[in-house]
C-alpha cells in the first residue's frame, strides 16, 4: 500500500470514527467560513449596493460648457453620455435656466426633461402632478407660499425673448415641488416649452448626471469625458462623492472588524479543540512514537486531520455563507448579492490558514509527548 | 557461541535523589528468552524503558545489536525502536479508530511500507485472521494482546520487549500468549519479558531479579520448557 493511501486511511479513520469529538472543531470552522464568506460578499458588494442607494441623493457629476458660451450643446452632451457605460448611468438631465416675470418680479425658470429629472433627483417631492404638456409647470414651494399659488391654479408669466417683443402666457400649475434646495425657489417646466418660448433649441445650461460608480471610477470617467468630449467640462459633485466614500469606508471597516473578530474566535475554538484532542490522545501519540513514528509523522497526521476539517468545514461554510450573504443583502439593501468565484476560493484558503495556525501550538505539544508514557500506563 | 544482542555496562538511572536503577551490568544473547522480575518499584519498567530506547540511562553504556545507544539523540532512538525492537504492552495500547489489520499496518507504515497481505498473515499467525476488520473494542482482552504481538512482530525485530504481557489476561488467554512466545523463541527470536509473575517468568530460560533498582540475582531456569 502506498504511504499516501495509508496516511489518508489513518487521518480519515481518526476523523470518521472519532467524529463526535471533532464535530465541535468542524462547526467552528464552518461558522467562521460562513461569516467570512457572508461578510466578504457583502463587503465586495457594498460599493455596488450603496452606490445605487446613494443615487437617491441626486447627481454626482455635472456637465457644463467648456467654451465661452455659458450654454452647452445637447449634441455635445450626448457624446459625453455615450462615454459612460449604460449599466452605470442612472440618468442624465438637462437644465436650462432662464428668467421670466410674474407681476413684474423676475423668477428663475428651469426647463428640464421631467422624466429624466425623476431619475436623477428622486428626492424631489411633488405635491400634485408632474407636468405633461408645454403649458404646465411645477412651482417651487417658496414661490407657492409667497404668491399663494397652488397646484391646479393658473399663472400668467411675462416672457422676454432675446429677439422680438415680450409677451405673456398662461400656465397651469400641476404641482408644487419641495426639494430642500434651490429648486424650492424655481419654476420648472418642460425643456421643450422653454425652447419654444425663448428659442435656441438643443442647448442647456448644465447637464446633471447620476452615475452608479465610486469616486475613483467617477474621476476616471470625468477624465475620459474631458479628453474625448472637448465641448463639455465634467465636474464632480464633491459633496455627494465624499459622503459616499466616507460611508463606504466606514461600512467596510466595520465588515473588516467583524470578519477579523469572527476569524479570531474561530481560531481560538479550533485551537482549543485541537489542544483537547492532543491531550486526550497523548497515549496514542506515545504509542505511535514507541513503535517508530517520527515527530514529522505525528505533525503530519494532526495537520492532515486539521486540513480535512478545514476543507469540509470551509465547504459547509461556503454553502451557508452564500445564504447568509443573501439574507443580509436582502434585509439591508432589498436586493440579492453577487458571489464572485475568487471569494469562494479565498474562503476555503482562509479556512485552511486559520485551522493550520490554530493547530500549530497543539501539534507542537503533541511532539513533546514521550513514548515512555505508554509503559507507565498513564 | 551466539553473539550478544544486548549489553548493559554499569547502567544507572538517577532522578534527583531517586536511584531507579543502580549499576546494572547484563548481557543478553541472540535467541535468548530472559525474564526480568521484581516487585513494584524495583526498576523493571525503568530498565525496559532504557532497553526499549524510550529513555536514556544517566550513567553507563547500553549496546543493542552492536550499536552503542546510550548517547543517541531522540530521533536516532526512534529509528532504533522502529527497526530493531518489537514492543508488547500490558495495556495493549491499540489505536482505537483503526481495525486490527490497520493496527498492524501502522507499524509497517512507520517502518517502511504498509503491506496488507503481510499484515493479514501476521494476524493469521496469532489466530486473528478472522478478526482482521474488527476494531479493538470489538476484541476480547486475549485477542487484543495477540493483536499487540502481531504488531510487534510485523517488522521482524531483533528484540521483543514485553511488559507484563499477561497482566490483563485470564488463565486461558495467558496460556495462548505464552504459547506464541514459545513459538517465537523456537524460531530464534530474542525475548525479554518484564513481569512480577513467577508463572510467566518460569517460561524463560533465564531470570534476572531486581530489587530497589539493583540486580540481586541472575539465574538460569534449567527446568523451563525454553531451556
Amino acid at each position: 500500500m502506498k504511504p499516501q493511501k495509508m496516511y489518508f486511511k489513518i487521518i480519515l479513520s481518526s476523523l470518521v470514527r472519532r467524529r463526535s469529538r471533532m464535530v465541535v472543531a468542524l462547526l467552528a470552522v464552518a461558522v467562521g467560513a460562513t461569516v467570512f464568506l457572508g461578510m466578504g460578499a457583502v463587503y465586495y458588494d457594498i460599493p455596488r449596493q450603496m452606490g445605487r442607494e446613494f443615487r437617491s441623493y441626486g447627481a454626482n457629476m455635472i456637465l457644463v460648457s467648456s467654451g465661452a458660451d455659458s450654454n452647452l450643446s445637447l449634441a455635445e452632451a450626448s457624446r459625453a453620455e455615450a462615454l459612460i457605460p449604460p449599466e452605470k448611468l442612472v440618468g442624465a438631465t438637462p437644465f436650462r435656466y432662464e428668467t421670466m416675470y410674474y407681476n413684474l418680479q423676475g423668477l428663475t425658470v428651469v426647463g428640464t426633461d421631467m422624466q429624466s429629472a425623476r431619475k436623477t433627483s428622486p428626492y424631489w417631492q411633488v405635491q400634485g402632478e408632474w407636468p405633461s404638456a408645454e403649458n404646465q409647470l411645477l412651482l417651487g414651494t417658496d414661490i407657492s407660499e409667497n404668491a399663494r399659488l397652488y397646484a391646479g391654479s393658473f399663472v400668467e408669466l411675462e416672457i422676454v425673448p432675446p429677439r422680438g417683443r415680450k409677451f405673456k402666457k398662461e400656465f397651469q400649475i400641476t404641482g408644487v415641488i419641495r426639494s430642500g434646495g434651490v429648486e424650492d425657489g424655481f419654476v420648472l417646466m418642460p425643456l421643450g416649452a422653454v425652447e419654444n418660448l425663448l428659442g435656441q433649441p438643443g442647448r442647456a445650461s448644465v447637464i446633471e448626471m447620476s452615475i452608479a460608480a465610486d469616486s475613483d471610477e467617477l474621476t476616471l470617467l470625468a477624465e475620459k469625458i474631458q479628453a474625448e468630449a472637448p465641448g463639455v467640462t465634467p465636474r464632480l459633485v464633491k459633496r455627494i462623492m465624499n459622503s459616499e466614500a466616507t460611508v463606504l469606508s466606514k461600512l467596510q471597516v466595520l465588515v473588516y472588524l467583524v470578519t477579523a473578530v469572527v476569524l479570531f474566535l474561530t481560531m481560538i475554538c479550533v485551537g482549543t479543540t485541537m489542544m483537547t484532542v492532543v491531550m486526550e490522545r497523548r497515549q496514542e501519540i506515545g504509542l505511535k512514537k514507541a513503535i517508530g513514528a517520527e515527530n514529522k509523522s505525528i505533525i503530519g497526521e494532526f495537520l492532515g486531520e486539521g486540513l480535512v476539517l478545514a476543507g469540509v468545514g470551509g465547504l459547509l461554510g461556503i454553502g451557508s455563507g452564500y445564504f447568509f450573504a443573501q439574507a443580509v443583502s436582502m434585509s439591508v439593501f432589498g436586493r440579492g448579492v453577487s458571489l464572485p468565484f475568487f471569494l469562494i476560493a479565498l474562503t476555503l484558503a482562509a479556512s485552511l490558514v486559520v485551522t493550520v495556525l490554530a493547530s500549530l501550538l497543539p501539534v507542537t505539544r503533541a511532539t513533546d509527548v514521550e513514548p515512555s508514557l505508554v509503559l507507565r500506563g498513564e | 557461541m551466539s553473539k550478544n544482542i544486548l549489553e548493559l555496562h554499569d547502567v544507572s538511572m538517577i532522578y534527583g535523589p531517586v536511584k531507579a536503577l543502580q549499576n546494572i551490568t547484563l548481557s543478553v544473547q541472540q535467541g535468548e528468552w530472559l525474564a526480568i522480575m521484581g516487585s513494584s518499584g524495583s526498576g523493571k519498567t525503568t530498565m525496559m524503558n532504557i532497553v526499549g530506547c524510550m529513555n536514556k540511562a544517566t550513567h553507563g553504556v547500553v549496546v543493542l545489536d552492536g550499536e552503542k545507544i546510550s548517547r543517541l539523540n531522540a530521533k536516532d532512538l526512534t529509528a532504533i525502536r522502529r527497526d530493531k525492537i518489537g514492543l508488547i504492552f500490558q495495556q495493549f495500547h491499540l489505536i482505537s479508530y483503526l481495525t486490527a489489520v490497520e493496527n498492524v499496518m501502522i507499524a509497517q507504515y512507520y517502518h517502511s511500507l504498509a503491506d496488507e497481505k503481510e499484515a493479514l498473515e501476521a494476524l493469521e499467525r496469532v489466530g486473528l485472521g478472522h478478526r482482521a476488520r474488527h476494531l479493538p473494542r470489538q476484541l476480547s482482552g486475549g485477542e487484543q494482546q495477540r493483536l499487540c504481538i502481531a504488531r510487534a512482530l510485523i517488522n521482524h525485530p531483533k528484540l521483543i520487549l514485553a511488559d507484563e504481557p499477561t497482566g490483563n489476561l485470564d488463565e486461558a488467554n495467558q496460556e495462548t500468549v505464552m504459547n506464541i512466545f514459545h513459538q517465537l523463541h523456537a524460531q530464534g527470536s530474542t525475548i525479554i519479558v518484564v513481569t512480577h509473575s513467577p508463572e510467566v517468568a518460569a517460561h524463560a530460560r533465564r531470570v534476572v531479579h531486581l530489587e530497589y533498582g539493583r540486580m540481586i540475582r541472575d539465574e538460569v531456569n534449567v527446568e523451563c520448557p525454553a531451556a
